[in-house]
């Protein structure tokens, strides 16, 4: 799915990361760590393209990121799910149509996504929220909104950013049993996040691998969690 | 990005494409604004450039008709000179008719200088002779050098040195306002440029989120070419609008031969300014393309 073969990332001279060797094979559930600042953000936007590595390899789906032109790469992204933190909605949408956004723009017959957009949103428990506008939301439901969205396309890896940072344990416990759902499912996970607890729970539910990201490098975390 | 499946874009009904653009902002407002304010000109431009190109029509036609031969010799020598030019006349290949204008014809001629009261057999006044060319012409050139042996005081005005100038100086002015359509579009253009711009600039966040969500360049393109193409459309149709009424409500000529009151459109020229809004859409069509694509290759 995605692959690191000495990859490293500069950015204005200092570097990032460097001699990143790791394989996210289908199916499997990875858990990204660190202090805030430390770059987990920067190395999920190597994992979805939006940055690309200034060293090594970096394979998605099997193709060089380097060598993927925007169109490429804009295919590649409707087989990825994104959670931001900041969730990153169009505000001037209804919750409905952010949701279907990612059908729309892949050229779908709305009327066909309709029942599965139903579906969806009456999994993540919005179906009371349809017409709302983003701004509208609170937290716990721009997190559930945004889940929605990255799996509305039935993504192969679903890469979340803090997926719980702006909501309560028990959200966050909700958030997590959607996402071990969708590992289930065969979904390629990675979550950051600086949640230790979150990862802890985690584990009960999931073969989870950890990986800490420590003086530039991005290691097997230890047995502490 | 293909240029046919941006045009289809821009007519389907699914209006999904343009929907992610927000509709709220000042560029809106500019692009129809502009838009109508330069179809406005522009139906002016048009309309002063077929005037014009009617009154050369016009100027060319009425003065290639009328030739005059025009007779100066002492009193005792005019009548002989008049008729020797008559006789020429009367021999000469193209000439359908040739008539001697009577006193009060001249009289008539000279009343808007001199008044109605000019005593014209007492001035030294010459002789005119009005002529009639059949469809093929004359040699102007042969009639003059047998005048010149015949009537040496026949002076054979053709009017081209009068032609020449009006018609010149009205094809000008059909340039002019061919230039003035030019320049206006190029100003639509850049205005939409820089509205689009502008657009772009302020929904930076839209773009990422989009592109977040597997949205390809020419999908975000499309999305702002749609939008801005429709808003000069509908501006340019408003402006046409009020540009035809504007020009409608003109004095009528009384004159054909006065300019100022000749100013619009005749008959089937009425369509013309129609296909204005279709123009500045096809003019925000390509400056939104250009700048939409220009600004997401800037983002990458």
């Amino acid at each position: 799915m995605i692959e690191f073969k000495g990859a490293g990332y500069s950015y204005g001279g200092k570097a990032l990361f460097s001699q990143v060797d790791l394989e996210m094979a289908p199916g499997s559930f990875h858990f990204l760590t660190g202090p805030s600042g430390v770059g987990k953000s920067t190395f999920l936007k190597l994992c979805y393209g939006e940055l690309r590595p200034t060293e090594g390899l970096a394979t998605l789906f099997g193709r060089d990121l380097g060598s993927m032109n925007r169109d490429e790469l804009a295919v590649a992204r409707q087989n990825i799910g994104v959670v931001h933190q900041d969730c990153q909605f169009l505000d001037h949408l209804s919750l409905y149509e952010n949701i279907g956004l990612p059908t729309a723009i892949a050229g779908n017959d709305p009327l066909k996504e309709q029942a599965n957009l139903d579906e969806l949103i009456s999994w993540v428990g919005l179906a009371e929220r349809v017409s709302a506008k983003p701004p509208e939301l609170s937290g716990g439901e721009r997190q559930r909104a945004a889940l929605a969205r990255a799996v509305i396309m039935s993504p192969d890896i679903i890469l979340a950013d803090e997926p719980t940072g702006n909501v309560d344990w028990e959200m966050s416990q909700k958030l997590l049993r959607l996402l071990v759902e969708l590992n289930r499912m065969g979904k390629t996970i990675l979550i950051a996040t600086h949640d230790l607890a979150l990862i802890r729970a985690a584990k009960t539910h999931v073969q989870a691998r950890v990986l800490r990201i420590s003086d530039n490098r991005i290691q097997l975390a230890g047995a502490d969690l | 990005m293909s240029i046919l499946a941006d045009i289809a874009a821009i007519f389907s009904r699914d209006g999904q494409s343009d929907r992610v653009v927000p509709k709220t902002g000042y560029t809106a407002t500019l692009t129809v604004f502009t838009s109508g304010a330069m179809a406005f000109l522009t139906v002016f431009a048009l309309a002063l450039s077929l005037a014009a190109d009617r009154l050369a029509d016009r100027w060319g036609e009425d003065l290639a008709k009328s030739v005059t031969i025009r007779i100066s010799a002492p009193d005792n020598q005019l009548a002989a000179q008049t008729s020797a030019t008559m006789k020429v006349l009367e021999t000469t290949t193209g000439v359908a008719s040739a008539r001697v204008l009577s006193d009060a014809e001249q009289q008539e001629l000279l009343a808007p200088w001199f008044g109605p009261d000019v005593p014209i057999a007492d001035l030294p006044i010459p002789r005119l002779i009005e002529i009639k060319e059949t469809d093929a012409g004359f040699d102007a050139a042969g009639l003059r050098l047998r005048l010149q042996v015949e009537a040496p005081g026949a002076v054979l005005d053709d009017h081209t040195r009068w032609r020449q100038p009006l018609t010149l100086a009205a094809e000008r002015l059909r340039l002019l306002g061919m230039t003035s359509i030019i320049l206006i579009a190029g100003a639509t253009a850049a205005m939409i440029t820089l509205a689009a711009n502008a657009a772009l600039a302020a929904n930076l966040q839209v773009i990422r989120v989009l592109r977040l969500i597997g949205a390809s360049d020419s999908y975000i393109a499309r999305a702002f070419v749609r939008r801005f193409t429709l808003r000069a459309i509908s501006g340019a149709l408003g402006g046409t609008i009020l540009g035809m009424s504007a020009i409608l409500l003109l004095p009528e000529s009384t004159d054909d031969k006065i300019f100022l009151t000749g100013l619009g459109f005749q008959s089937g020229q009425w369509a013309s300014p129609l296909v204005l809004p279709f123009l500045a859409g096809v003019v925000a069509f390509f400056a939104t393309r250009f700048a939409s694509n220009r600004a997401l290759r800037k983002l990458s």
